[in-house]
Order: C-alpha cells, then structure tokens, then sequence
C-alpha cells in the first residue's frame, strides 16, 4: 500500500520537523533515500522546485513526492500527513493549554532541540557537499572528484557573500536557484 | 488564507508580514499581542510556520471548522501547483540545456541548506549546552554517514529533547536544595 507508507512516512516527518523550512531536510532524505523513491539528485531538484514555488517547503515537497510515486491520490495522502501533526498539536494547544511556553520545563525541551536541528542541517549539507563534489558519502565508496560542482558552489558563494555585504540582505533563494539554473546551463551543456 | 498561501513564496518566515498585515491591521481577528504569542508558539511547534498560523488563527476565529478550513485553504495553492509542475516535470527535464540547468541547480540547492544551517546557528545563544548538543549532532551525524550506520534524524531531536529537560530538572533540583539549606542556616 504505497499510499499508506506516503501518509505515515510524512506524518513521522511532520511531527519532528521543529523549526520549519530545512530542518525536516535530513529526515526526508533519509526516509525517501531508505524508500527506494528518490535518488539524490531527484531528491535535489525537487528542493530545487519547492524553494522556488509559493508554499511551505514542506507541504511542496510531499505533494512533489507524493505525486511522483502515486500520482494524484498519492499527492493528496502525502501532503495529508505531512500537515496532520501540526494541525493537531496546534489544535490541542490552542483548545486545552493557553499558554504552553511559560512552563520551563517545555522551553528547555524545545530550546535543546534548536542546536540539534542547525547541526543535522548543516551536516547534511557537509554530506550532500561531499557527495557532489568528491562522490564520497560512505566508505566503499570510490572518489570521483567534480571540479565543475566546486567551481560552481565557489562562484555561488561568492555571488551570495557579495550581495549580503553590498545590500546588507541575503539573495532570495528563488533568485540563487536561477542564478545557479543559468551557470548549470553555461556550464554542462555543451559538453 | 488562499490569497497568502499563494503569495508566500520561499516559506515561512515571508508570511509573517502578511499574516500581519492581513489579520491584525485590517482584519482585527488578533491582538498585536496575541499575535507575537502566536508566532512563537508556531516557531516552537514541529510543522511548517505557515500551517501553525493558519490553524492556531482558524480556531481563534472560528473553532474547530475555521481552523480546518484555514489549514486546508493555506495548502490549496502550492498543492494545485506542484502537483501541476510534478505531471510535466520528467518531460521537462529531458531537454538538454534543462537538465544541464538542474545540474547546477542541484549544487545552488547545497549551498542553500548549508546557508540555512549557518543562519540557525548564528541565531542560537551561544551557551556552552547548545554548542556541545550542536557539536555531537554534527560530529554522530558525519561520523554515522561515512560508516553508513542507519540512524534517524527523529532519534537526535528526540534525545536532544530530553536532555534538555534532564538538565533543566537537575538545576531545579539544586536550586531547591540550595533553598532549603539557605532556609536551615
């Protein structure tokens, strides 16, 4: 029943994804990787697509997901569960307890779990990074240097650092995806 | 609630001001005050920031119904359009500069997530606990993946919980023996 594991897969993922946005990065990745369902790559460019749409990132990328491995139905059943868990958290806390946050307790369990997510998304990325640059991610694995994916990561870098310290701002992710989209295009199409 | 889900491009954080501006000034449906308790709680929760809103504003403003309603309304949008982007997206990318594109995409989107992570941990209050949890976190997470041990990431939010509670109730502890024997001399 695939749309019975889409609809638990994402209930799991959208009870812990504290903090919204990337943090629920690493365990898609590692859920739909362990499915069978993306390959890296898909798994990038359906990021790629749902930064770059209107919505929250994670209700895209369960309904992307979702409708590439079960089509509408699919779409439907994934975005449910991924959406369940916080409508019923907030449900219940806005129903029962009026102000949750004031009790200690509750603060120190969240606030312990910030670092914890800035660590799984930046090691994720340090892992992704190594994937693509050098095609190392485990042992066994053979390595298979890309100059062209850090030459471009550089450039992006750069461009980025650049555009926070002349406008104080940093580069909506829209534009850095078609800005890396073009220099994806210059770059690898010819050869 | 449709009309915001389909403007908040890139998530979250951008709907703040709109959800401001749309229910507090124009609308009324919230205090200011209730407001700010609100994008607390929907930043401390686990979900997306925009579906804690709509479905803590739906019950605000019309019980159980209104928050289904807010909550289904907010999806609508970005559901309609990536299911529509997901039927041609194969297509899509067998053209040759497309997938050549999305090569490069691909790499943007590692820079991205890493950006992402950074700004979180610029944000955290650098005290010696947070460190030390985000430091293990990196430290097992890269560790597990080059030895490909299977360990999920629910497992490092889970444990990262409860020490924070477990050090919490210790200090109480303390500080309630430090009482009592401030209470005794």
């Amino acid at each position: 029943m695939i749309y019975l594991k889409l609809f638990l897969t994402f209930m799991k993922i959208g009870a812990v994804s504290f903090g919204g946005g990337y943090c629920m990065i690493s365990l898609i990745r590692e859920e739909t990787l362990a499915a069978g369902w993306l390959t890296e790559s898909e798994l990038m460019n359906f990021i790629a697509v749902a930064e770059s749409t209107p919505g929250p990132v994670a209700v895209n990328m369960a309904t992307f997901i979702g409708s590439s491995q079960g089509g509408f139905l699919g779409a439907l059943t994934a975005t449910l569960g991924v959406v369940l868990p916080s409508f019923a958290i907030i449900l219940v806390i806005a129903a029962l307890i009026n102000n949750v946050l004031k009790y200690a307790g509750v603060r120190a369990t969240l606030n312990a779990i910030r670092p914890a997510v800035a660590g799984l998304v930046i090691s994720t990325a340090a892992i992704l990074f190594s994937s693509a640059v050098f095609g190392f991610e485990s042992l066994g694995d053979g390595f298979s240097f890309d100059p062209k994916a850090l030459i471009l990561l550089v450039v992006i870098s750069a461009v980025c650092l650049t555009s926070y310290l002349l406008r104080k701002k940093s580069l909506s992710p829209v534009l850095i995806v078609i800005f890396s989209g073009f220099a994806g295009a210059l770059f690898y199409y010819p050869f | 609630m449709l009309k915001i889900g389909l403007f908040a491009f890139g998530g979250g954080y951008a709907m703040i001001s709109f959800f401001e501006n749309e229910f507090v000034a124009k609308r009324k449906w919230l205090s200011a005050d209730e407001f700010s308790d609100m994008v607390a709680l929907a930043e401390s929760t686990p979900g997306p920031l925009a579906i804690n809103s709509a479905t803590y504003i739906g019950y605000k403003t019309g019980g159980v119904s209104g928050s289904v309603l807010c909550t289904v309304a907010v999806c609508i949008p970005s559901f309609t359009v990536i299911y529509l982007i997901s039927l041609f997206f194969n297509a899509f990318l067998n053209i040759g500069w497309v997938a050549a594109a999305f090569k490069g995409i691909r790499t943007g989107v590692i820079f991205l997530i890493l950006s992402a992570g950074v700004k979180m941990f610029i944000k955290l209050p650098k005290t010696v606990f947070n460190i030390v949890i985000f430091a293990a976190t990196v430290a097992c997470m890269i560790a597990f993946s080059v030895l490909s041990v299977n360990f999920s990431s629910v497992f490092y939010i889970l444990i990262s919980g409860a020490v924070g509670l477990t050090v919490y109730l210790i200090k109480r502890l303390k500080d309630r023996k430090k009482d009592k024997s401030d209470d005794i001399s």
